[in-house]
């Protein structure tokens, strides 16, 4: 009878809304993937489940927070006292803005394993760095809403990096921060920015990501096309369709990265002053600045690129271009990268060292950008050449240099390695 | 090539756990010591609480707390009235001090500040060390000086209780590498024990961190009873991923 009830109902939607249908079989139930999906290809969807997560609670925070400068200390602690479950809400939104960029890092570091953005899925890529960049944004403009000392001041660096482009820097800043310093008005903006303006764009692009992927087709750890080869019934040999398979393996993922989410939420939520930092518990005083200002983790790799270039003519704009660079030349990956193979498991020695440099550069820049630049001690001596003493300054310098050189000296590396060669079909051992 | 990869990673993961010890060992000032705190202490933090009311809430309110917050220190509401409450009339109203924090900036060169969360700016340890190192010092305008926060605005607001001390500061000669020593020195006797005002101390700042994070005692229960479930979740799901996947071949 409920059965009935139920297949005449559908009937009664799919004759007059087929496309439902449709797209359903062309996203999931007849989209093929690859069948050897291993560990690094289970944040993506663990980067849509917590954008789902982050719009979820911000939703539920966004009903008891106050944009303003004067109340919005005072009502996000009135979150984590007096409105019912809301430290559990606000220890998911803060946890999970962490979360979204240690996905998000991983997600892209698959890509630089397996060679995902390599011919066809360029576009893949390019959206998929609009969003990571729309991504900072969206972490920068909600970060300085619980007015903290750390959200201020940061805020209050981050939109002077602005004031140092030369001519018109100083009335960009102005402009950003609708006043001059920042201020209820900076706060109101933000506020809107982040809750509404942000996660349409970052929707919209995640949108666009995953249709630009389905047109394509997704990669594999082989780097193999899975279209090549075809079995008598018409079905690729090596792709499985999304739907069941691959939902019910990504659904395994989620319960383990929703535990290990949880387990720091309920445990660890400040982990050790990286998630939630101490000074911030201190309500922002725009006459008081900290003795030690430090972006949140995930800004600091590109921070301590900014703070390693020195000034130019008393300008910190090399730096703020340098930072830039940083992060826009990620858009030109798929043309820097000549190699012939896409995956690591064939690519040879060159591209492996380089990778490897690559990954310990960004973890040491990421570390030394949340410390003051004295961390290690300075150098004994004197010379001519040494504008700063700082031993973390120098090795933050070697680092960028690193840092640059890995995306410079792609096209010759990657063009003269030694790769091997491909198999036909993804390697299955089952 | 794994090999690679696994060396690199493992090489940048040693930095960066190696890294804050080395950032340790440079910080200067004087060392703090930890804070034997437990929050489950209920006894300690009705204390904590006790000395709070008495000593500090003269100058220092708790504005995102609520007096009714202290039940859940097993305090029923006419306790809370009588023997904590002297800043306001309802339980409802949050723990404020009774003047002008301009009138206390002029006294003091800075407005006391509010510590709803103050344990969770400073820290427990440094609250701990921070309240027991105050000594005399006629330079200050005050007369008091603290090792901790060198130049405090505060004074020794819990100096009956420890009495005054004398602090020498000794740097280490020039060329050697000795850390900087410090010599404190009794000079007129508190109303406790050096071993009761440590306790004292450290219920007041059981008490701190209690407030600055109310709902920090259930969470970790909820985070197991969470993290069980999740548990039985996994084991499903897991089973259920086996029986699709043995077609795959």
């Amino acid at each position: 009878m409920l059965a009935r009830a139920i297949r005449c109902g559908w009937e009664w939607f799919d004759s007059r809304m087929p496309t439902v249908a449709l797209e359903w079989k062309k996203h999931a139930a007849e989209y093929y993937a690859p069948k050897n999906f291993n560990f690094w290809y289970y944040f993506g969807s663990l980067a849509l489940l917590v954008l789902v997560i982050q719009i979820a609670s911000g939703i539920f925070l966004t009903m008891n927070y106050k944009p303003d400068a004067s109340l919005a200390f005072g009502s996000v602690e009135y979150i984590m006292r007096d409105v019912p479950g809301g430290w559990i809400i606000r220890y998911i939104h803060s946890t999970g803005a962490s979360a979204f960029f240690i996905v998000v890092y991983l997600h892209m570091f698959r890509a630089l394993l397996y060679g995902s953005h390599k011919e066809p899925r360029e576009l893949v890529w390019i959206f998929g760095v609009l969003i990571y960049l729309t991504l900072m944004g969206e972490a920068f403009f909600g970060y300085l809403l619980p007015w903290g000392q750390m959200s201020y001041w940061g805020a209050q660096v981050i939109v002077n990096l602005f004031g140092t482009v030369p001519l018109i820097g100083p009335d960009l800043s102005l402009w950003i921060r609708g006043d001059y310093v920042v201020s209820d008005a900076t706060l109101n903006r933000f506020f809107a920015l982040h809750v509404i303006a942000l996660p349409l764009v970052l929707l919209g692009l995640v949108g666009a990501h995953l249709l630009a992927l389905h047109d394509v087709g997704s990669n594999n750890p082989d780097g193999v096309d899975i279209k090549k080869v075809k079995g008598p019934d018409g079905h690729y040999l090596d792709g499985i369709p999304f739907h069941p398979y691959y939902t019910v393996k990504d659904i395994v993922g989620a319960v383990v990265f929703i535990a290990i989410f949880c387990f720091v939420l309920f445990f660890l939520p400040e982990m050790g002053g990286y998630f939630l930092e101490a000074n911030n518990f201190i309500p922002a005083d725009p006459l008081k600045t900290p003795p030690h200002i430090a972006p949140v983790w995930y800004f600091t790799p590109f921070y301590s690129i900014l703070r390693a270039v020195p000034p130019l003519f008393h300008s910190q704009f090399p730096g703020v271009l340098a930072m830039g660079v940083a992060t826009l030349i990620l858009f030109f990956l798929p043309w820097l990268d000549r190699s012939p193979v896409k995956s690591i498991r064939y690519r040879g020695p060159l591209y492996k060292s380089w990778l490897a440099a690559f990954v310990l550069v960004f973890l040491l820049l990421g570390y030394l950008g949340t410390e003051p630049t004295t961390v290690w001690g300075q150098f004994g001596f004197d010379a001519f050449f040494l504008d700063t003493r700082d031993v973390a300054t120098w090795v933050a310098r070697l680092c960028s240099i690193v840092y640059f050189l890995f995306f410079f000296l792609m096209p010759w590396y990657t063009a003269r390695d030694k790769v091997q060669p491909v198999p036909e079909r993804v390697v299955w051992d089952h | 090539m794994k090999n690679i990869l696994a060396i690199g990673l493992t090489a940048g993961l040693t930095a960066l756990l190696l890294a804050p010890a080395v950032a340790l060992a440079a910080e200067e000032g004087y060392r703090l010591d930890r804070a034997p705190n437990d929050p489950r202490d209920i006894v300690s933090l009705q204390a904590g609480a006790r000395t709070y009311m008495n000593y500090c809430l003269g100058c220092h309110g708790m504005q995102f707390m609520r007096y009714e917050g202290l039940e859940a220190l097993d305090l029923s509401e006419s306790e809370i009235k009588d023997n904590l409450m002297f800043t306001a009339e309802k339980v409802g109203e949050p723990i404020r001090i009774a003047f002008n924090p301009k009138d206390a900036k002029a006294w003091f060169g800075v407005a006391p500040p509010d510590l709803s969360v103050i344990a969770r700016s400073r820290g427990a340890d440094w609250l701990y060390t921070y309240l027991r190192t105050f000594y005399r010092d006629p330079k200050t305008v005050t007369g008091w000086n603290n090792a901790v926060f060198p130049n405090v605005g505060m004074p020794h607001a819990l100096w009956t209780l420890q009495g005054q001390r004398a602090l020498d500061i000794e740097s280490p000669k020039e060329g050697s590498h000795g850390a900087v020593e410090y010599k404190w020195t009794q000079i007129t006797p508190g109303t406790q024990s050096a071993a009761e005002y440590d306790a004292t101390v450290r219920d007041l700042v059981n008490f701190l961190v209690y407030v600055s994070e109310p709902h920090g005692n259930s969470r970790r229960p909820i985070g197991i009873v969470v993290l069980f479930v999740l548990g039985i979740v996994f084991v499903f799901a897991y089973l259920l991923k086996k029986e699709y996947w043995k077609d795959v071949k």
